[in-house]
């Protein structure tokens, strides 16, 4: 579905996860981080690059693996975004939600 | 002569080594299968144990019994696998060269990878039922419990069968239930996903069964650890989870042996073509069953599914072939419900389970994603199917490696 955001109209899926990342730019994660209620850090964006970088090298990301990267601890992925972190990460990352394995 | 050598005499090694017995015969091939271990267990009866259900006789086997008399058992440890020189180290000490190495070394739990679990409450009040141990353990507490708080709780995924968890919740209202003490007990399920199971169909109709029962889920809950002080579970958001009882699934990994041969990732699973079933690294090598990282359930369905296409590639690859890409990662599981009723998921890869009729589209008998007797009838029948028809490398009639789309109520 069509949504508009910072000016700018994206696609994103039932769940809000952008569909196609070449329409996301730093204001457009910036109004879906705000759609969250976080504001966005230095160290936010910091994790928001290694999550899109790791997409683009398409290896599945898991909190575990985000536990041992060296950019974060769990703990601190927690704090800084609440709750479920890696769903609302990827989400203003604009990057696809993590497959949970089956 | 050549060597296939099989690593793992559980489900998925056993049945290739009885599917691959009849087309690599000797002088040509000499086939072998490692295992440390005597007994052969029928691991999804570890989810009836603890309710009296199963006894362990019903559940354990020799390994022996189910390896053919054409293929050399070897039991003894395996230290390492050296993939460069086409070698096996055992811990005797010997070397086992082969031409053809296939892994089926399994899955098991770590409780050890979180903070407390395997604390001083350990199979006092928190329990696993994921090891023959965990499970029995769970059995003589549930015998004389006189109920409060349980929380039944997953650490992360994947995880061996995870519908298993949710049949345990099930199980355990149905089992109080039948001891006039249900209302002593609080059930809770909790979960690091954000629903009852990872498709949206499945999920739906199983939180529908979980509310029905008066069963509480906690999803999105990530543990950091287990405080055996105040028997809470803590996740890193700081939520705090009290239980009486917590029966938990640990985090699962691969064995320890892809860890001392370098061949595994964070959690000792070997990098797998998902379609192929042939390691990423080394072209003489595959992998089946929960061993692998293939996207695929770890369940011995799956494991059943892909035996029929490595049989396929690996006979392919002998003859210098190119493999099939053909596995679609098609599970097919019965989920208990309780009172005597189960439901039943077919999925693979891309299609996720929904209702319809299984296996003959339109008639059944058994029906997907709904409760009945039938389908419960079909589980407890499929102990004796695994023993006598699945372990044998037996084609179930009528159900193909992969999933047939016919019958299926898809959107």
């Amino acid at each position: 579905m069509e949504k508009t955001i910072a000016g700018k109209n994206i696609t994103v899926n039932e769940e809000g996860y952008l569909t196609d990342f070449s329409q996301w730019d730093e204001k457009v994660g910036e109004a879906l981080a705000a759609e969250a209620n976080i504001p966005l850090s230095a160290r936010h964006w910091e994790i928001l690059t290694y999550l899109q970088n790791e997409h683009k090298n398409q290896v599945a990301l898991s909190i575990r693996r985000i536990g041992k990267s060296g950019v974060t601890d769990i703990k601190e992925f927690y704090q800084l975004f609440p709750t479920a972190p890696l769903k609302t990460a990827t989400k203003i990352a604009g990057i696809p939600k993590p497959a949970s394995c089956i | 002569m050549k060597n296939l050598v099989i690593l793992g005499a559980g489900t998925a090694g056993t049945m290739m080594a009885n599917h691959l017995q009849h087309h690599l015969k000797q002088p040509d091939w000499h086939i072998s299968i490692i295992d440390e271990k005597e007994e052969h267990h029928y691991q999804p009866g570890y989810l009836f144990l603890p309710f009296d259900i199963y006894a362990p006789e019903d559940i354990i086997k020799t390994i022996e019994e189910f390896i053919p008399k054409d293929v050399q058992l070897i039991k003894n440890k395996i230290s390492r696998i050296l993939p460069a020189e086409n070698k096996i180290q055992l811990g005797d000490g010997s070397e086992l060269c082969y031409d053809i190495l296939i892994i089926a070394t399994g899955a098991k739990i770590a409780p050890e990878e979180t903070e407390g679990m395997k604390g001083t409450e350990w199979q006092k009040s928190v329990f696993d039922f994921y090891s023959y141990e965990g499970s029995l353990a769970l059995r003589n507490k549930l015998r004389t419990w006189e109920g409060g708080k349980l929380v039944i709780h997953i650490t992360e995924m994947p995880i061996k069968c995870p519908v298993a968890p949710l049949e345990f919740a099930f199980l355990a209202d149905s089992f109080f239930k039948h001891k006039h003490m249900r209302d002593k007990v609080e059930i809770t399920y909790v979960t690091p996903l954000s629903g009852a199971f990872t498709k949206p169909k499945a999920t739906e109709a199983l939180e529908h069964l979980l509310h029905e029962k008066g069963i509480t889920i906690e999803s999105d809950f990530a543990i950091e650890m287990v405080d055996n002080e105040k028997k809470e579970i803590i996740d890193y958001g700081g939520k705090a989870i009290p239980f009486d009882l917590l029966v938990t699934v640990p985090t699962n990994k691969g064995d320890e042996l892809m860890e001392r041969s370098g061949m595994g990732d964070d959690l000792n699973y070997v990098p797998t073509n998902k379609a192929t079933l042939q390691s990423k690294d080394y072209k003489n090598i595959f992998v089946l069953g929960d061993a692998s990282n293939i996207p695929a359930s770890k369940a011995g369905s799956v494991a059943h599914f892909e035996a029929e296409i490595l049989t396929d590639n690996i006979l392919l690859y002998i003859k210098g072939e190119p493999l099939k890409e053909e596995f679609d990662g098609h599970a097919n599981c019965f989920v208990e419900t309780g009172n005597g009723k189960a439901l039943l998921i077919d999925f693979n890869y891309t299609h996720e389970p929904v209702e319809g009729t299984f296996p003959f589209p339109g008639i059944g008998p058994l029906r997907l994603l709904k409760e009945s007797r039938m389908n419960h009838m079909g589980k407890l029948a499929f102990r004796w199917i695994y023993w006598n028809v699945l372990l044998k490398g037996t084609h179930i009639p009528f159900v193909s490696a992969t999933m047939s789309e016919s019958g299926k109520h898809y959107a």
